[in-house]
């Protein structure tokens, strides 16, 4: 097989399976078992370091995934009378550097307290241990590329990268050419990061999804009440 | 006006003898389950003391329950929506499980399997969330059993709130009664309000207060939002669980487990038809002293023809009108007025509701000649503090206390004085404002307390809203997809959390 053969399997089709999987798996899990479906907090087993830990991981780390689609995903037109490619690229460094930053630092206290803490530990699925210890090194990945970036201060490899996830968001058959020549850190964090995409169905990171749903709270009335009619239209699951 | 039913519960704590039979027979029935073993749906707790968990009652610490604002609106005292998603991340006010107690089991196997020793084997504690050895018990679900532990710890007590209690350490003076609690099943619960995922509801028929399983996705706001820490976090499944009571029973007209089993008969179910468009303004009432009489002002007098055409024009069936006139919930709440909310200030509407207990006269009071207001005794004088029950059941008004008391009194003296000849009992009546008929009753359901008086519970119509035909011989109750039997089956999704192994370490062996 051939070097671009395998660019192309890693970031032409791999992509899609991962993706394919995350939104059939979601939708699986979320139908099949709705039992299964939750944040899995283990805060009330040992509150210690949790407190600190899990404010700054998830407050840093929803900055950076917002950051992401924000800065790859923003059309050209919306972005360019206001930011040259120089500026956008300095902005997602300093912002994406400091919400990492304090993600990564809050994702250690949470890896520390899992593993050190005995209750926790005997307490921790194989995969809980395995999603931390993953979401770590991708955040060390992402945080890796923010000096390589300082290097490359032209704003051309931005802009390589932005083609290439727009190019998979949209379907282009050739995004993966984009990818010919990055340097192996970036290679490295896009293909972590679609792996973290493709193992979210079944592990506890499914509550992302519910973090999302959870905003329908600010809508909807305090008190909600249930007629037997409403309950009756639940599904039965044998 | 809309009008809702709901089945529900009085505790008569006057004849309460905290056997913990309640706690014990609903624990083997719903939560005798990993991740559950900490949870006690329903438990009795000996009071003066903190409770279970550790000062549950302090909403300084715990924020449950709901906050009145200065625009006369309420929210969740923990935050409105916003702040609540905030703090999604990590509760600051949830409590860990040691504020309940880690839960134990005792190494009965090493009772069978120890070699020869020296000295007799002995069964060492066993953590049932670590597997490992407990050097000590330090904390249980009813440590201060019968005013067990020191005084100054029992006395942070929050309803001591006003009282003198120094003096209620000494041995003379001390005094103590049980409080059995399960959920509230309140108008106006704050654990629904607190729900980011909108799993909690409350059922329109009967009441109940209720967690979708399917839906949790355990926020744990729920936890810390209930003012009474009756809503569990599974740490297993990673759900929240609360008592449910017993709503399979109670749809079947049977009462709850803890209701059927209590052997002291202080377990009183019936239907309280209730105002439902009035609950928020009662809830908001300005001063915390006037909830109890605001949410008596909800409940509706089911032998009014009025009451009764609009609870059947809103959809209340025949056959829970009926019960509601012959409910004894509705009256010891509101004939008698004997029975009381728990904690009103709390703001949540609870719906199940306590009738004080009497207590001996005081010792000093009792030196000297007893101190009486004609013919009752001064239930000021009773050994616990008038105080102490208001601040427990009335939000610290004493005169609705004080008159549930007299009447209990009158109700004693009346009935001496009838069987010992000295007299018809007339004059302690009208003291204390009782009719000759409604003492007769009210001596058929507090000191006879029948079955079939204290249980007027109709069945539900389940039939009228699904395919009941469709249910037969499915699963019962049950978790996540099948029937609960065997070992849990494996899934691509993962379930439970943790393989907890017990798994003892016995430095005693050789």
């Amino acid at each position: 097989m051939s070097e671009n053969h395998l660019n192309t399997l890693l970031f032409g089709i791999y992509p899609y399976v991962c993706l394919v999987v995350l939104l059939l798996g979601s939708l699986i899990r979320f139908d099949r078992e709705p039992y299964t479906w939750k944040s899995d907090s283990s805060q009330m087993l040992r509150a210690g370091q949790l407190r600190l830990g899990s404010n700054l991981f998830h407050y840093g780390v929803i900055v950076v995934i917002l950051g992401h689609f924000v800065g790859f995903l923003a059309p050209h037109w919306l972005v360019s009378p206001f930011l040259s490619p120089i500026m956008h690229q300095l902005l997602a460094m300093i912002v994406g550097g400091i919400a990492g930053l304090i993600a990564i630092i809050g994702l250690s206290m949470l890896i520390y307290r899992r593993l050190a803490d005995p209750r926790i530990r005997l307490n921790s699925r194989k995969w809980d241990i395995a999603v931390v210890v993953m979401i770590w090194l991708q955040l060390a990945l992402g945080l890796l590329t923010v000096p390589l970036s300082a290097f490359h201060m032209d704003g051309v490899l931005f802009e390589t990268l932005t083609s290439y996830v727009k190019g998979i968001v949209t379907l282009d058959m050739n995004a993966s050419s984009y990818m010919i020549g990055v340097p192996l850190t970036y290679k490295l964090h896009i293909l972590l990061g679609f792996t973290l995409f493709l193992i979210s169905p079944f592990t506890r990171m499914i509550h992302i999804w519910s973090g999302v749903g959870a905003l329908a709270y600010l809508f909807r009335p305090y008190q909600i009440v249930r007629t037997p009619q409403t309950r009756a239209k639940e599904p039965i699951r044998p | 006006m809309k009008i809702r039913a709901q089945i529900a519960m009085v505790m008569n704590l006057d004849k309460c003898i905290g056997c913990h039979t309640c706690s014990v027979t609903c624990k083997n029935v719903w939560t005798s389950r990993q991740g559950m073993e900490y949870a006690w749906y329903n438990n009795v707790e000996t009071k003066p003391g903190i409770g279970y968990p550790k000062d549950w009652e302090n909403q300084e610490r715990w924020q449950g329950g709901w906050r009145r604002k200065k625009n006369g609106k309420i929210v969740p005292r923990q935050g409105g929506r916003l702040s609540i998603l905030a703090k999604i991340f990590a509760n600051p006010r949830l409590p860990e499980i040691d504020d309940y107690y880690e839960p134990f089991t005792f190494d009965y196997e090493h009772l069978q399997n120890a070699p020869e020793l020296a000295t007799t084997p002995v069964a060492r504690p066993l953590s049932l969330i670590s597997g490992q050895p407990m050097e000590k018990i330090e904390w249980g679900p009813n440590w201060e059993e019968i005013l067990g532990g020191e005084f100054d710890k029992r006395s942070q007590d929050y309803n001591f709130e006003a009282v003198q209690k120094d003096i209620y350490g000494q041995f003379e003076n001390t005094f103590m009664m049980y409080l059995p609690r399960i959920c509230e099943h309140c108008l106006n619960p704050s654990c629904v309000a607190s729900c980011p995922s909108g799993s909690i509801y409350k059922r329109e028929e009967d009441g109940i207060v209720l967690i979708d399983q399917d839906k949790c996705r355990g926020w744990r706001m729920c936890v810390s939002g209930c003012p009474y820490k009756k809503i569990y976090y599974n740490w297993t499944s990673g759900k929240a669980e609360k008592c449910i009571f017993c709503y399979p029973r109670i749809e079947a007209g049977q009462p709850t487990v803890c209701s059927e089993t209590c052997v002291g008969r202080i377990r009183y179910l019936g239907v309280l038809l209730y105002d439902a468009d009035g609950i928020e303004k009662a809830a908001s009432t300005e001063d915390t002293q006037d909830l109890y009489e605001e949410q008596l002002k909800l409940f509706l007098d089911p032998n009014d023809p009025e009451i009764e055409a609009q609870a059947r024009a809103d959809g209340v069936p025949d056959a829970w009108i009926e019960a509601a006139k012959r409910s004894p919930t509705y009256k010891m709440a509101v004939d008698w007025r004997v029975a009381f909310p728990l904690h009103p200030e709390y703001r949540t509407l609870p719906m199940v509701w306590y009738v004080p207990p009497l207590s001996p006269i005081q010792s000093h009071a009792n030196s000297g000649a007893i101190e009486t207001v004609g013919e009752l005794p001064d239930v000021r004088s009773l050994r616990i503090p008038v105080r102490y029950l208001a601040n427990l059941l009335t939000a610290g008004e004493e005169a609705p206390i004080v008159s549930a008391l007299e009447r209990l009194f009158a109700m004693r003296i009346h009935f001496r004085q009838r069987q010992l000849g000295e007299g018809d009992g007339q004059t302690v009546l009208d003291q204390a404002g009782l009719s000759l008929a409604q003492v007769e009753e009210m001596h058929r359901y507090l000191a006879i307390a029948n079955y079939e008086d204290r249980f007027v519970i109709p069945t539900g119509h389940r039939e009228l809203a699904e395919d009941a035909y469709g249910l037969k011989g499915s699963c019962g109750f049950t978790f996540g997809n099948g029937c609960d039997f065997g070992p849990p089956h494996s899934s691509l999704f993962g379930g439970k959390m943790g393989r907890r192994k017990l798994n003892p370490i016995r430095p005693l062996d050789t």
